[in-house]
């Protein structure tokens, strides 16, 4: 089989550039910025911090509240600011990707906040925020079982393509972004956009899980730059 | 032996395998799953005998019975006040914690502790996380009613005080300033040298993994390499343990006499 010749130069199974940061929002209880080439997510942590309003809190843990939005000039066309249907639903599956990683029974009846904004767009904005997130949740010095890694993979042709960009995901016959838990090698997140058998299905989910491990050691090391003097 | 594949003092961050064995018992922030020891929070690994922890570099304060806190009055209720104390839940001061006799039929509460007053409390009583309960009858609590307030992480509150109060003392004794250190994270500054003390507590801060960091606030405040403590007791002064003098009991016209 021939080499994939992407766009970028990138192999097939390559992710793009990857810049992490933590701390970056001071005001934050734990913040992080975090790029895969031109797409750029930043997350801000506030919690555990009461909830408002009361009638949301529950009484044996904390709950989790996910914002996801982009920012007008985070694309060629102005995105309109608010909520839309489709920050809704990325809200949610950000929120039940990162979930199941927090403790949350240890903070009962109050919130934790993770606002995420996408500042530039070049597709895989959700998955660069589940990473940022997870910085961030770590940042804030959330009790934790793993950090949570996520990443996108496609097919395009024959081959099984790691990180799609805005342009690639025409070509894709499949968009897959997977977020991950790699200590336990657990997948909190699995959507899939598309039309494929269900061997290259499983093959597309494996490719994009060795992007979340590569992600994974992205995150740690970025948390200790910050944290180590 | 197992080996340490995150050694004593190592950083950490959630889901980091510290050690695979099964000699060890996982302490606080810790996980235990199969053989092995993995940390739940950011921070450093300590180990104490057989227990395997995590110190958390980062976090929201959380209340412990007996520790002095630094808090401000965020509302004002019928039988207490509402106190925001830097945790995930805010904290209340019943009116039964207070040292003095108050009539509420005769007072205003709000005129003992108003809303954006700052007060050096004790917490009584941490029933769950959010019902945290303060008192003000120990002799070192009193209302503020002059400084600067500093917020540091909470953690590193323990390094701010030093062994049985060294580096605070120190601190005090080269600034004249004085300082009230609240285990929540917020100090109070009371003095002319304020912006060298706030100086000194950001350089504890960022700081306060290394060595020799008495040496360096020493000389930073202007002091001097340390020396030994000395053996012969320290003198009456601002001393963070001993028995601040009580708060003067506020003054209402009416109430007057009926004060005890």
């Amino acid at each position: 089989m021939k080499e994939l010749k992407r766009e970028d130069g990138r192999k097939a199974d390559e992710l793009r550039p990857v810049v992490i940061k933590a701390g970056i929002i001071e005001q934050a209880d734990g913040s992080a910025m975090v790029s895969l080439g031109k797409t750029t997510a930043i997350a801000a942590v506030y919690g555990p911090r009461i909830v408002h309003p009361k009638h949301k809190q529950v009484s044996d843990r904390a709950i989790l509240q996910t914002f996801y939005s982009m920012v007008p000039f985070s694309t060629s066309e102005r995105v309109r600011p608010g909520p839309s249907r489709r920050s809704q639903e990325i809200s949610k599956v950000t929120r039940e990707a990162l979930e199941p990683a927090i403790f949350l029974e240890e903070f009962p009846k109050t919130a934790i906040d993770v606002f995420i904004d996408i500042i530039e767009a070049d597709a895989g904005t959700r998955t660069a925020g589940i990473n940022a997130a997870s910085v961030a949740l770590a940042d804030a010095g959330i009790p934790m079982r793993d950090l949570v890694a996520a990443a996108a993979a496609g097919k395009i042709e024959d081959h099984f393509v790691l990180d799609l960009r805005g342009k690639e995901e025409e070509e894709t016959k499949c968009d897959m972004p997977v977020a991950y838990m790699p200590r336990k090698k657990q997948v909190t997140l699995l959507q899939m956009d598309g039309d494929l058998s269900a061997e290259d299905a499983k093959e597309v989910m494996r490719t994009a899980i060795k992007g979340c491990e590569i992600l994974y050691e992205k995150q740690k090391q970025a948390l200790r730059e910050k944290w180590v003097k | 032996m197992a080996e340490f594949i995150k050694k004593e003092r190592e950083f950490v961050v959630p889901g980091d395998e510290i050690i695979s064995s099964m000699d060890f018992l996982p302490g606080r922030n810790c996980l235990r799953e199969g053989n092995s020891i993995y940390a739940k929070r950011l921070g450093i690994v300590n180990l104490d005998g057989r227990v395997i922890s995590v110190i958390p570099l980062t976090g929201v304060y959380f209340p412990r019975v007996g520790d002095m806190v630094i808090g401000e009055v965020e509302d004002v209720q019928s039988n207490g006040w509402v106190v925001n104390i830097n945790s995930a839940h805010s904290a209340y001061l019943p009116l039964s914690g207070v040292r003095e006799f108050i009539d509420t039929s005769k007072t205003d509460l709000s005129r003992v502790y108003g809303v954006g007053e700052v007060i050096y409390a004790n917490i009584m009583s941490v029933v769950s996380s959010n019902s945290i309960h303060l008192s003000m009858q120990d002799p070192r609590c009193r209302k503020f009613r002059s400084g600067r307030i500093v917020r540091m992480n909470p953690s590193k509150i323990p390094r701010l005080i030093g062994r049985q109060g060294s580096m605070i003392m120190m601190i005090k004794d080269l600034t004249g300033c004085r300082i009230n250190v609240g285990q929540n994270g917020v100090i109070c500054i009371e003095g002319e040298k304020e912006d060298l003390v706030i100086k000194a507590i950001e350089v504890i801060e960022h700081e306060s993994q290394s060595e020799g960091l008495t040496d360096k606030i020493s000389m930073l405040l202007g002091g001097g390499k340390t020396t030994p403590l000395p053996e012969k007791p320290r003198r009456e002064e601002t001393h963070e343990f001993q028995m601040e003098p009580a708060e003067e009991p506020f003054e209402d016209e009416e109430m007057e006499g009926e004060v005890s």
